[in-house]
């Protein structure tokens, strides 16, 4: 026996994930001195946010951008890590446990947070290379290089996990499939409608689905090539993803005799039947129930850091269970009951299909006892809240389902102003559901700790620091505390006088928070004035149709005249009409339709452009609609002359005719101008492509400028012969016509999403750095081709002759004068 | 002076005011004023302006509308709409039409005076 006595208790943690760490952080707080803390980890990676490889899956977050304590805060805080070397025994007796590595070390102190483990259903070729599951980083690299080599995934799995992988695979650029069990989506979060409006959602997002898919075998000898589903249908594919729930990791207590049920069963104070053995997060079992959400395993783990800390009376109680699908502009929220359960119980429904908004609540005894959101779930904090404190809702019945702001203004209590709103909250009122942080505690640190900045709030409370979804209310309580000292981040110059926020912040908020309309950013981004200005309005209505192709409606209102009529207006306020010409080609039947069209409507001006096209100028706003369908009788449609947007690819002749030319320029320029024609950008981008160096088509001064030499051809980006006369810089060189259009809708789509609204490629190139435009165009071929996926994704949405459109009767008031009955 | 409900006299019909998208304008062909331009703001009001910017002459029906205002498509100038005043640092001043709303339709002022 050891005689000489320690002065500090040995804690050895089994397990660096959320919990565990969570756990220590907390102890280190309570009691920073009470322990000598080591902490075994199987996976080679300091703590990180799992909760997060859903975005690093997606591409919005990095691997560094998801730790939560660095290496350098282990050694901060006296901690040894030891990482990548999982403890394989535990020996109770002798009070030591020992590593796949053979290292036995002992303990005073034992804290089991070993996590879960992928439930691996009994498939025929699970397994196979090509097959994994989502579950840790080593997983997220697995799909990232399947991304990368493949085409085609499927997701076994229409929970939680399935869909954030099916939706991130499809950020990744992969076609992809998911099989589920069940007839709808979801089915434990979400009833049979949110569920249905979730699979036409993301249908429309371009993920097949195969529910009530029993899959029968994985596909394939060397490695996965698909599955086959139990009535015979098989789905191809490179990767197979199997994301079919969790279990508890209970093997390393089991095997040490320790009290196992589904999970490792601990009492109220996170203790296991061993005095000396704690244990926390998915691995346990607490009153018959086991954990896959983050909210109790952060109650827990405070509850066991105050054990740990001396405080035998800290006792955990799981909390209400809220959930929300990580899947950018997918909201869905859901707490409690899912339907009533008794006659007793009632339902109220609202649903808008058509704008994809259902919200259903369950009464019982006059409290709420479950809610359902999808679609807009700006009020689902304020029912869980109602949920959890059990709020008698008698007065606001009638409103409830209306939302806050009208529930509460029936209900004669204050208008809705979100700064009033967010000061009126109860201290109680949690803000972070992630990381459960009530208003209280953020109030609390700003003012004892003298926060001022959004980052000093996330790393001294945790709030906002995991989904981000409270951001704008954690802000707002900064900015309530400290008044007009509180600063934005970033110091970026505001978009407008409407507005403090600049453009790059607004485009960052409209991603976290899903915002989907421009009156849903004026509002949740707090808009001084409430209808914005001409200079706001088109930036946000580009941001907006940028960020959400396919769903998000076009507001005319908040268009430019030229971008609204389709047509360039001149000083006279007659307008341009300029008819697209691929490559600047044309042929006997365009011209003589051109010319008949000029006489026919006596069009006062023809002029060839810059471009390579031919301009009409002078025509009446009534003519238009006419206009147009003539030409589209000949063939040609709207050549985007008048918008920030694709306007044309100027070409030479090349090697079909020039004894000079050394690739097909004009091919290779009609190929672009069909890939990229429609698409909508902050400002209008040009393209050329040269058949040779001689540069006839004078590709370096274009925003995409392609050079062929007899090898490949030269990308050259950034160009502008604009106010500012700038060169373009070359990008690199590529051989074949398929790599141009690749390395083209990337650098576009690149530009649509990080260029600030009126910015040309030139100053955005200039602002951000060439070798930004490298890094993600081509020295990383998965964010390339992740980019271009985008990019084409977008335009099977934009790529509609507005021309027709109209000549066939849209909008035909825009065009017509009204005359008077006098 | 109020007019009375079903007193049009002096006034001539244009249209509906669901004809006029919110946020927008239509163009109106009249003897006594020319082209004018009919505004519907998001809060349903309705304004006329001849259409013309007092800069050069733009057409304000194609400007965007925010709140009771236009910006004028040519040069951005943002004219009042209820008052036709161009917002300082500009000067100059779009002439207004009398209208007015009376069940959902929209009429002007049948002659200028």
């Amino acid at each position: 026996m050891n005689m000489i006595p320690r002065q500090r208790q040995r804690l050895l943690v089994v397990g660096n994930g959320m919990a565990g760490m969570r756990t220590v952080e907390n102890l280190l707080r309570l009691a920073p001195h009470r322990y000598d803390i080591t902490v075994f980890g199987a996976e080679p990676h300091p703590n990180y946010d799992r909760i997060a490889l859903s975005s690093v899956l997606a591409g919005e977050k990095s691997l560094e951008e998801i730790v939560i304590n660095s290496r350098d805060w282990y050694a901060e805080n006296g901690i040894r890590l030891i990482a990548g070397d999982p403890v394989v025994a535990l020996d109770r007796a002798a009070r030591t446990v020992t590593s796949a590595s053979g290292l036995t070390l002992p303990y005073d102190r034992l804290l089991i947070a070993t996590g879960s483990k992928p439930l691996a259903p009994p498939i025929p070729g699970l397994g196979l290379p090509g097959t994994c599951a989502f579950r840790d980083i080593a997983d997220v690299e697995t799909m990232i290089a399947a991304a990368r080599s493949g085409r085609r995934a499927v997701v076994i799995g229409g929970g939680l996990l399935g869909l954030e992988a099916a939706w991130g695979l499809k950020r990744q650029g992969m076609s992809v499939a998911l099989v589920h069990l069940m007839p709808t989506l979801l089915e434990r979060q979400l009833d049979a409608t949110a569920g249905t409006l979730l699979q036409r959602d993301l249908d429309g997002r371009g993920i097949a689905f195969f529910t009530n898919g029993q899959t029968e075998q994985i596909l394939g000898s060397e490695r996965a090539e698909g599955v086959r589903l139990a009535d015979g249908r098989e789905i191809p594919a490179e990767l197979v993803v199997v994301a079919i729930g969790i279990r508890p990791n209970i093997d390393l207590a089991r095997a040490a005799g320790l009290d196992v049920n589904r999970g490792i069963v601990v009492d109220d104070g996170l203790r296991t039947e061993d005095p000396d053995i704690f244990a926390v997060g998915e691995c346990v079992e607490h009153r018959g129930q086991v954990f896959g959400l983050v909210a109790p395993l952060w109650e827990q783990a405070k509850v066991c850091a105050a054990q740990l800390a001396g405080d035998a009376a800290a006792t955990y109680a799981t909390p209400p269970l809220s959930t929300r699908l990580k899947i950018t502009g997918v909201d869905v929220f859901s707490a409690g009951a899912l339907a009533a359960a008794d006659p007793a119980d009632e339902e109220i429904t609202f649903q808008d299909i058509a704008r994809g908004i259902y919200r259903k609540l369950v009464l019982r005894g006059g409290k709420v006892a479950g809610v359902v959101m999808y679609g807009e779930v700006a009020d689902a904090a304020w029912y869980f809240q109602l949920l959890r404190e059990g709020t008698d809702i008698a007065a606001m019945r009638d409103t409830l389902i209306l939302g806050r702001a009208v529930a509460t203004a029936a209900s004669g209590a204050a208008a809705p102003d979100p700064s009033a709103a967010l000061a009126a909250l109860p201290e109680t009122a949690e803000i972070c559901g992630c990381n459960g942080v009530c208003k209280g505690a953020i109030t609390g640190a700003i003012a004892d700790l003298r926060l001022t900045t959004l980052e000093a709030v996330r790393a001294h409370t945790k709030a906002s620091a995991s989904c981000g979804s409270c951001t704008g209310q954690v802000e707002g309580l900064l900015a309530l505390a400290l008044g007009g000292d509180y600063a934005k981040p970033a110091g970026e110059k505001p978009m407008c006088k409407c507005t403090p926020h600049g453009h790059d912040h607004v485009r960052r908020e409209i991603l976290a928070r899903a915002l989907r309309s421009i009156p849903a950013v004026m509002q949740e981004l707090g808009w001084t004035r409430p209808e914005g200005c001409a200079s706001c309005r088109p930036a946000l209505n580009y941001y907006l149709l940028c960020a959400w192709p396919g769903e998000y409606e076009d507001d005319a209102r908040s268009r430019f005249v030229n971008e609204r009529m389709h047509a360039n207006i001149q000083k006279d306020g007659t307008y341009s009409v300029i008819p697209r010409m691929w490559g600047g080609v044309t042929n006997a039947k365009e011209l003589r339709a051109i010319a008949e069209v000029v006489e026919r409507y006596g069009i006062p001006s023809v002029k060839v452009t810059g471009g390579q096209r031919i301009d009409l100028l002078g025509v009446r706003r009534e003519q238009l609609p006419d206009v147009w369908r003539d030409l589209n009788a000949a063939g040609m449609v709207s050549g985007h002359g008048y918008g920030k947007a694709l306007r044309t690819v100027k070409t030479c002749v090349g090697s079909e005719w020039c004894r000079f030319g050394t690739q097909d320029s004009t091919a290779m320029g009609v190929a672009l101008e069909r890939m990229t024609w429609g698409s909508w950008h902050p400002h209008k981008v040009k393209l050329a492509v040269s058949g040779c160096p001689r540069n006839c088509a004078e590709a370096t001064i274009k925003d995409f400028g392609v050079v062929a030499v007899e090898s490949g051809w030269e990308l050259h980006v950034g160009g502008n012969a604009g106010i500012h006369l700038r060169g373009t810089d070359l990008l690199c060189k590529v051989s074949t016509p398929e790599e141009v259009l690749e390395y083209c809708g990337a650098f576009l789509q690149l530009y649509r999403e990080e260029a600030r609204y009126l910015e040309r490629t030139a100053p955005w190139v200039e602002r951000l750095g060439l070798e930004h435009v490298k890094a993600r165009v081509v020295e990383d071929a998965e964010s390339r081709r992740a980019l271009h996926a985008r990019f084409l994704h977008a335009q099977r949405f934009a790529q509609k002759d507005p021309w027709a459109e109209r000549a066939a009767g849209a909008d035909a008031g825009a065009f017509s004068t009204l005359v008077p009955a006098e | 002076m109020e007019l009375g409900i079903m007193d049009r006299a002096g006034w001539m019909e244009v249209c509906g005011v669901q004809d006029i998208p919110r946020q927008g304008a239509r163009v109106v062909a009249t003897a006594a004023h020319g082209e004018v331009a009919v505004f519907r703001a998001l809060d349903d009001t309705v304004f006329a302006l001849e259409d013309r910017c007092p800069h050069k002459g733009g057409p304000l029906s194609q400007g965007i509308v925010h709140g009771h205002a236009v910006t004028c498509p040519l040069h951005s100038w943002v004219i009042d709409l209820a008052s036709g005043e161009a917002a300082a640092p500009d000067k100059g001043c779009a002439r207004r039409i009398p209208v007015r709303v009376e069940g959902g339709r929209v009429l002007l002022a049948a002659s200028r005076r």
